[in-house]
Formats: C-alpha cells, sequence, structure tokens
C-alpha cells in the first residue's frame, strides 16, 4: 500500500481520507515562528465531489488512492450499469448509477469518456466536452428566425434538456457543450 | 538576456530560465544595499559566519540537510547563523549583523523555500523593546509604506482579541475545545500538546485576523516557547514575532545569558527529538563552552527573512515570484 507524506502532497494527488477516495486541489504549508508546521489542504472527495478542507502537521502519512483516470469508449446500458471499453485492451467495464451520475444525459454510442478508476472499479465517468446530438422533441421551428433570440427548450435523443435557438427543429444535429448544458451551434451531418 | 518565462512546468530541466522577473532581482539588489546602509549608519559590523556547520540547530522542530564529509563526518547546513554569531559576540565582536543563505528542510510552499536569506543582527546593549524599535524601523526602510504601521500585541492579548481564550491561563482542553469548534479542518487531528495547540490556533485563526498591509508586533510569549529568550519576571519569553498581515517576517529575542539556560534548553528540545523519534543532532558545544566562560553580554537579537519582505514590497502571492531559482529549479 503506498503511503504518502505531506511533503509529497501536491495538486491532483490522490489520498484516502475517512474511508473516501480523495484529490488533493489545494496544499498549503503553514509553520508559525519556530513551532509545528502544519499542511493546510483542500481535498475533493471523489466519491461525492464535495470539497472540505483538512489540517494535517506536516511530517504525517497518509494512505494513497489508487485512483486513476483512462479514456473509454461508451457502449450501451442495460438501464443498471453504463458499458465501457478500453479502445487499447478492449476491456469492458460497468459503471453504475452513481458513478455516472449527471454523464448519463450526454452518453451516446461511441463517445470517448474519461472513467476514473478506484481499485479498478468506475468512481467517476466525465463525458467529452463537447457532443453531437439529434433533437428528439422541440416546439416547431420559426423558419426565417436564426437571431438565436429568445429559446425554447428541446429534448435531446440522449434525454438531456438544452435551450437552443427558435429556428431549430426535431432531426436537427446540435453541438452542445457538455460542461454548461448549453447549446453551440447547429451541426452538420 | 531572454525575458523570463514564468509558464514552463517547474522542475523540468529544460527549463533553465530564473521564476522571478528580472525587476525582482532589482528590487532584491536595492534592499540588500539598503539594508547594509541601514546597519552602516548604526555602528554595525558586517560579519560572515558559516554555511555548513559542525553543529546543528537544537531546535526540534527544525529539519537539517546534512552533508556527508570524508574527514569531518556529518556536517549542518545552518538553519539560522544564530550560534556561529553568539560566539562572536562573547569573543567581543560589539553589535553586529550578517546577511546570510539559510536551510530548512521540509520548509517549502507559498512562503517557504528550502534555502532563503535571513537578516540576523544583534544590538548589544538592547533589550527587545529597543530592537523591536529597530526592526520596525528596517522594516519600514525597506518597505516604505509600512512606516508607521507597526501595532504592539502581547501573545495573550492576541489571542483573547481573536478567540476570547487565555492562551497561558486556560486549560488544554478548552484550547482544544475551541481549535474544534472553530476549525472544521482539524478534524482526525491528536492535539494533545499544548505548544502545538497554541501553534495551530496562531497559524490558522489569530493570525490570519492580523490588520493586512500593516505591522504586527506580537511579545510575551508563553515560557515553553521561548527557544533563546529571556524570561521576564512575569515567567513569559522576551522573544517577539513581526508579522506583516498574517505573513511572519521577523523572530526576536532579549537573548538568554547565562550557560545553564543554554544547557537546559539544549536539553528539553534534545528529549522532544527523543519522543519523536527524530534524528540527533550534534550539539554545539563551542557555543556552550563559550558560554562557560562568561554570560553573553547583555544584547537583543532578530532574524529577519528577506525573500518575505520582498514578496510584501513586490506584493507577490509565492515567495517563487521573488527567486531566481527557488529549490524546483535550483
Amino acid at each position: 500500500m503506498t503511503t504518502y507524506s505531506t511533503n509529497e502532497f501536491k495538486n491532483g494527488l490522490k489520498i484516502m481520507l475517512d474511508a473516501d477516495p480523495c484529490s488533493i486541489i489545494e496544499n498549503e504549508f503553514v509553520k508559525p515562528g519556530k513551532g509545528q508546521a502544519f499542511n493546510r489542504v483542500k481535498i475533493r472527495n471523489l466519491k461525492t465531489g464535495r470539497v472540505v478542507e483538512r489540517t494535517f502537521k506536516s511530517g504525517d502519512t497518509v494512505e494513497g488512492a489508487d485512483v486513476v483516470d483512462v479514456e473509454m469508449q461508451y457502449l450501451y446500458s442495460d438501464g443498471e450499469f453504463w458499458y465501457f471499453m478500453s479502445p487499447e485492451t478492449y476491456e469492458q467495464l460497468g459503471a453504475d448509477k452513481t458513478a455516472v451520475g449527471d454523464a448519463a444525459k450526454w452518453l451516446k454510442e461511441q463517445a470517448l469518456c474519461l472513467v476514473t478508476l478506484w481499485n479498478g472499479v468506475p468512481l467517476s465517468v466525465e463525458p467529452p466536452v463537447h457532443v453531437v446530438l439529434r433533437v428528439t422533441d422541440t416546439d416547431p421551428g420559426v423558419r426565417g428566425d436564426t437571431s438565436g433570440g429568445g429559446g425554447k427548450p428541446a429534448t435531446l435523443e440522449t434525454g438531456a434538456v438544452v435551450r437552443v435557438p427558435l429556428f431549430i427543429n426535431i432531426g436537427d444535429s446540435l453541438k452542445v457543450n457538455t460542461q454548461t448544458g448549453e447549446y453551440i451551434a447547429r451541426a452538420k451531418e | 538576456m531572454p525575458a523570463p518565462r514564468n509558464s514552463g512546468e517547474p522542475g523540468r530541466e529544460g527549463d533553465w530560465r530564473p521564476r522571478a522577473p528580472l525587476e525582482a532581482l532589482r528590487r532584491r539588489a536595492a534592499l540588500l544595499a539598503r539594508a547594509r546602509a541601514f546597519f552602516g549608519d548604526r555602528g554595525y559590523l558586517e560579519v560572515e559566519t558559516p554555511v555548513l556547520g559542525r553543529a546543528g540547530a537544537a531546535d526540534a522542530q527544525l529539519a537539517q540537510f546534512t552533508v556527508g564529509d570524508p574527514v569531518s563526518g556529518t556536517l549542518y547546513l545552518q538553519t539560522s547563523p544564530e550560534y556561529a554569531m553568539k560566539r562572536l559576540i562573547m569573543a567581543g565582536s560589539g553589535s553586529i549583523f550578517q546577511i546570510t543563505k539559510a536551510f530548512r528542510q521540509g520548509e517549502a510552499g507559498r512562503f517557504h523555500n528550502p534555502e532563503f536569506t535571513l537578516i540576523e543582527w544583534y544590538g548589544l546593549g538592547y533589550d527587545h523593546r529597543r530592537l523591536i524599535e529597530e526592526a520596525c524601523a528596517l522594516v519600514a526602510e525597506l518597505v516604505p509604506p509600512l512606516r508607521g504601521s507597526a501595532r504592539i500585541v502581547t501573545f495573550r492579548q492576541a489571542f483573547r482579541d481573536a478567540l476570547s481564550v487565555d492562551p497561558i491561563e486556560d486549560r488544554t482542553e478548552r484550547l482544544r475545545a475551541i481549535a474544534c469548534a472553530r476549525l472544521p479542518s482539524v478534524r482526525g487531528l491528536a492535539l494533545d500538546d499544548r505548544d502545538e495547540l497554541l501553534d495551530l490556533l496562531m497559524s490558522h485563526a489569530v493570525a490570519p485576523g492580523f490588520p493586512a498591509g500593516g505591522l504586527t508586533v506580537v511579545t510575551d510569549y508563553p515560557a515553553s516557547q521561548a527557544a533563546l529568550a529571556r524570561i521576564n519576571p512575569g515567567g513569559l519569553a522576551d522573544r517577539f514575532e513581526i508579522y506583516c498581515g498574517a505573513l511572519e517576517l521577523a523572530n526576536g529575542f532579549y537573548e538568554a545569558a547565562r550557560h545553564a539556560e543554554y544547557a537546559e534548553r539544549f536539553a528539553g528540545e534534545e528529549r522532544k527529538r527523543r519522543e519523536r523519534s527524530l534524528p540527533a543532532v550534534a550539539p554545539d558545544r563551542r557555543l556552550l563552552a563559550a558560554l562557560a566562560e562568561g554570560d553573553l553580554p547583555e544584547c537583543a537579537g532578530c532574524a529577519l527573512g528577506l525573500d518575505r519582505v520582498l514578496m510584501v514590497a513586490m506584493k507577490a502571492a509565492h515567495i517563487h515570484e521573488v527567486l531566481a531559482f527557488p529549490a524546483e529549479s535550483a
């Protein structure tokens, strides 16, 4: 088992805290005068996404977390699990609802996602930043209106709902930013 | 010479450029010149003492770099020039100052680099009050906007103001309860040692409340944190720290004078090292030999971190911004 001393702390280091895998996002070394040194650390819990602050005595050690990010292709979902495949090893893994979370509404077959594994089990899934998805439902388009002003909701083939310009029709393919959930442009297919 | 570039990945071998902009190097040169003029005007003698010494610092809180030498055995990169300068004082040097590199292992972060520059000086015939005045005058000389900003507060009052707790009289359990209530981040931390608790509260809750952009001088430390300062009749240490905002710039003592005090405090630190399974450190027998011949002449001494003064002068957010080659690119 890997352990890390506080002097190995740096952003992105994966450690175990309260039995959960976490990632260090900020590490500050504080030492008063001639006294005890501390590391004041901001840590993201990789299971819940919550950020907490923790103070360690400098020189203390913590257990490392076996967490890796791998690029995997999304295959399909059976409703309970979402299956991904490594394009290099063809190894397949199922990620549960907790791991997939909000990413589910952006997942289309063959999309290359970043899957975070903890002890080999998917912990979280990050969809591509930009995806192209077809509109399955929206109010009829307003011909001639290409201003993009106003807007209306549109449901995409993966279930996501985004705000789109009035000229968008059912069947159109849209380029969407999955991080902001915003429409970018109509995609040519 | 090409302009420095800060975007390079630190630690990458191809990254040969200085981290600090050239402007920081010019400002540093100006500070060094001003500091030397300041001490010259006051009749101080500039001295040099070894950076590589046979004795280590007693202080259990300091981790030291050691250097193996086939002839001399283990040598220590000095964490401060204090012991050697006191030997000079014992030899009759009078008031002395030094601008030197000091080394502390494992100290790296926004305000720390393992190798850093200290201005250390000893005023003969000074007590801590007079030295506080001089230290604040020096800082104001180096960073003019800080002139007249100094506010003196006792350690006890600083804790009372920030936390309504008495760091001298209140029981350790009360200090721990306050730490746990005020600092959610300490969950899971073993806090049995009173001084560790005081250090935690000072660095996490008291100092962060000091006025930004001004100097705060903290005086009258608990005797357990005296280091080599005198203990006054009130049972507190005549030690002071100068902060700018929450950033500690300087540490000074009305110096303990007697051989017995030094021997006792060195032994105390050695005990702490043993308790914490820290490596033993060769004590400074030469300093003790000097003090065995008589008391240290009445004096007060102060160490000022020059890199941090430069950070304040340049409003730098990270010590890397004022160092040509910080540890990762040294």
